[in-house]
């Protein structure tokens, strides 16, 4: 079979887990613990083997004949000029994504067999699992808008239920909620812009739309970038969407890994980078995905440094870094985001799966303050996490820094965009943050004194507890990804040679720039870029081993908190955003939905049925008292109106 | 003239309404004032009579028979709200050991 007969077949990638999710949901609880796991995972290697013979079938085709749409069935036959294709597209970009989607999944779902171990619901979570990853799958390798949306909203809901997957406890059901709600603000941003380009194009086909969006207007292509990024920046969760990503860790640690930092949260630097057409056209659009990207680097990074849960100084993490991502989509970079969202999907997944074996070793506690020296008892753990660091921290030759590296590079050099040196100072600055952090985090996870027995955590003293080792399916995963993460940078290096700039090279079909962005680089520039980078990290890394040389202090007060002084709470507190939103939004729409209900709902509304009510009773009431029930009145009653009807005919009528 | 209304001589038309007016206003008054249903019922009685003979006399004048034809019609009609009505009485005075109009008042609203 000829390689573009085969990529007719990409259907079965995400098939495949969408099988298992009808499977599991149907018949999960017959199957069992652990079998449903098994399944589940299994599906998931199956698909990931199926991306790679896709991805080998795309390579054998030349460069420029790296697209093939292929349209399944016809999904909306509307009247008119209104009709949608269901189908599928294979191009560098969604081949690169699917390879690291399903890669990342089926690592996650083998370490989630372990980590799920004993929870009632244990089938029901891999049926989730599976779904987001068909969702997942369906939203990269969409052919059109309309299709990428239905996978956008499929991840969408699957976020959505296994944030509140323990949805006993009510911090994860609110947290689901707002992860679903502030979703919505964005997804509406997409439906709208889906709705300009078929008002102004005729099609959501993405190469058709493609292809003609050169002749719309400046102000239709500037729209149109804007509103997609809206939808970006709610799944994504940019400034000021931000707000549901760090509660979205009541979730089970694997969701948090794969949904939360690996996967679904890039979607938004995906359609970002699959819709760049717009957004290189788009004008003032690319300044906006730039600047909001670094605000969201700068700022997480500010507010990762103050947090003592495990998992959130992971999310703000990840907040920030997916701030890098679009910081590159926005000066035109965008192989380089795709590059660093690879790169992020590995080490990301890595340190979230050890938070979570941290967790699981620690029987459910996530207090960084109650952890310390756990380097000997879970070695694996302490081991790989330290690669996942170094590798955030973008230390030579690491994953990060090759990505973190080429960003920067790229913001630098950029042409399209005014101020490229502030940029890259703010990611500079951020890149110094990340490594401090992640410093502060291992040192107080995994070095200084044991500080689990101390009282007031979520084990006293007669329930103490002995750390142990995640079993074998939690650290292979763990060992797979550290590998990724140590040499994974290697897909990509920045020399001119194809070879070596494999990555860059492979995604240029899809991403080749309308306009070109990047100026000539000259290779000592370059050099003493990666040096500043790199200077940072091992500066950000030196600070926080010199401030948490023994992990936390003696006296239990952090130092970061004695040397920030009135900031520290501020940085504690994410900058009171949370507490601005529910002041300035929805306080007040609080109070305009009380107006509402107890002004016009309970006064006007009700108030004009009860008060028609009202009048006829009270009219009723005063007639009653004409029915005396005497007979003689009535007859009096008749013997008068007959009296008034001859007096009327008597004057009217002439007779 | 009918030979019937012969032997009375010179009493014409107007004789015959206004004894019908009367006997109407005499039921009429009488139905209004007095608290007896069983005279109450007479005096519908007597209502409907002064209508019949009103009729009858427009009848003749008219020289229609439809009038006359109208008047047995009122007769069934009385006939049959006589037995309705005196059952009715019959009823209330079982129940209540007297006729007076002005103690039945179970419909007041």
């Amino acid at each position: 079979m000829d390689a573009e007969r085969l990529l007719d077949f990409v259907w079965v990638i995400p098939a495949l887990p969408a099988f298992g999710a009808v499977v599991l949901l149907v018949v999960g609880k017959r199957i069992g613990e652990p079998k449903a796991g098994w399944l589940a995972t299994t599906l998931m290697a199956l698909s990931f083997a199926a991306s790679v013979a896709a991805f080998l079938a795309l390579r054998s085709l030349p460069g420029e004949e790296r697209r093939h749409a292929h349209e399944l069935w016809q999904w909306f036959a509307g009247t008119g000029r209104f009709s949608v294709g269901f189908g599928f597209l294979a191009d560098p970009l969604s081949i690169t994504m699917i390879l690291f989607v399903t890669g990342t999944a089926t690592l996650i779902h083998l370490y989630a067999i372990g980590y799920m171990h004993g929870d009632a619901r244990f089938s029901r979570f891999f049926a989730y699992m599976n779904l987001f990853a068909a969702s997942m799958l369906v939203l990269v390798l969409g052919s059109s808008f309309l299709v990428t949306f239905l996978g956008w909203e499929g991840v969408g809901l699957c976020s959505y239920l296994l944030i509140s997957f323990w949805f006993e406890r009510d911090t994860a059901a609110v947290a689901g909620k707002k992860a679903f709600v502030t979703n919505r603000v964005g997804d509406l941003g997409f439906m709208l812009a889906m709705f300009l380009i078929f008002s102004e194009l005729g099609t959501l086909d993405y190469l058709p739309a493609f292809e003609a969006a050169p002749a719309l207007s400046q102000g239709t292509l500037t729209a149109i970038a804007l509103l997609l990024f809206v939808g970006a920046m709610g799944k994504s969760a940019q400034v000021p969407l931000h707000v549901w990503l760090p509660d979205a860790m009541e979730g089970p640690t694997p969701v948090s890994a794969l949904i939360h930092a690996a996967t679904m949260v890039t979607a938004g630097v995906f359609l970002v980078s699959r819709a760049h057409v717009f957004f290189d056209l788009g004008g003032a659009a690319n300044d906006v995905v730039a600047w909001i990207g670094a605000l969201t680097a700068l700022g997480a990074a500010t507010v990762a440094i103050r947090q003592n849960d495990i998992k959130r100084v992971l999310a703000y993490s990840t907040l920030s870094q997916l701030g890098y991502m679009f910081l590159a989509a926005g000066v035109g970079a965008y192989s380089a985001a795709m590059f660093h969202m690879v790169m992020h999907a590995f080490f990301k997944a890595l340190l979230f799966l050890g938070a979570g074996s941290v967790i699981h070793g620690l029987h459910d506690e996530q207090d960084m303050r109650r952890m310390g020296a756990l380097r000997k008892l879970m070695p694996v753990t302490a081991g790989t996490f330290i690669v996942g660091w170094l590798a955030i921290a973008g230390v030579f030759p690491l994953a990060g820094f090759w990505s973190k590296d080429e960003i920067l590079a790229k913001a630098w050099f950029s042409e399209s965009i005014s101020g490229g040196e502030v940029l890259w100072g703010v990611g500079l600055v951020a890149a110094l943050l990340t490594a401090f952090y992640m410093t502060r985090q291992v040192r107080l996870v995994f070095f200084g004194r044991a500080r689990w027995h101390e009282p007031g955590g979520v084990h006293d003293e007669e329930h103490a507890i002995r750390p142990h080792e995640s079993p074998i399916t939690m650290t292979f995963p763990l060992l797979v990804l550290a590998g990724l993460s140590a040499v994974g940078g290697f897909l990509s290096l920045p020399f001119t040679d194809p070879n070596l700039e494999f990555l860059t090279r492979w995604l240029e079909p899809s991403l080749e720039p309308t306009a070109p962005h990047i100026a000539a680089t000259s290779f000592s520039a370059g050099l003493a870029l990666s040096l500043a980078a790199l200077a940072v990290g091992i500066v950000g890394i030196g600070a926080g081993v010199s401030m948490y040389r023994k992990g936390l202090p003696a006296d239990g007060v952090d130092p970061a908190e004695r040397r920030l002084g009135p900031v520290a709470r501020v940085l504690e507190h994410a900058y009171f955003f949370d507490a601005a939103v529910s002041r300035l939004v929805a306080g007040p729409g609080a109070a305009f939905a009380r107006l509402c209900a107890e002004g016009l709902d309970r006064r006007v509304i009700d108030g004009a049925v009860n008060g028609t009510g009202r009048l006829f009773r009270e009219v009723g009431g005063g007639l009653r008292r004409a029915q005396t029930g005497l007979v003689r009145n009535y007859a009096l009653g008749i013997a008068l109106g007959t009296a008034l009807l001859l007096g009327y005919f008597a004057t009217r009528v002439n007779i | 003239m009918t030979p019937l209304l012969a032997g009375i001589g010179d009493i014409g038309r107007e004789h015959y309404l206004v004894v019908a007016a009367l006997l109407f206003t005499i039921g009429a008054v009488g139905l209004l004032v007095r608290r007896n249903t069983l005279i109450m019922f007479m005096c519908v009685e007597l209502m409907l009579n002064a209508v019949n003979l009103t009729f009858v006399t427009f009848a003749k004048a008219l020289d229609d028979a439809r009038g006359q034809a109208i008047v047995f019609f009122t007769l069934v009609v009385a006939a049959a709200e006589v037995a309705v009505g005196l059952a009715i009485i019959v009823a209330i005075f079982r129940r209540r050991q007297g006729v007076t109009a002005d103690d039945v008042d179970l419909l007041k609203g």
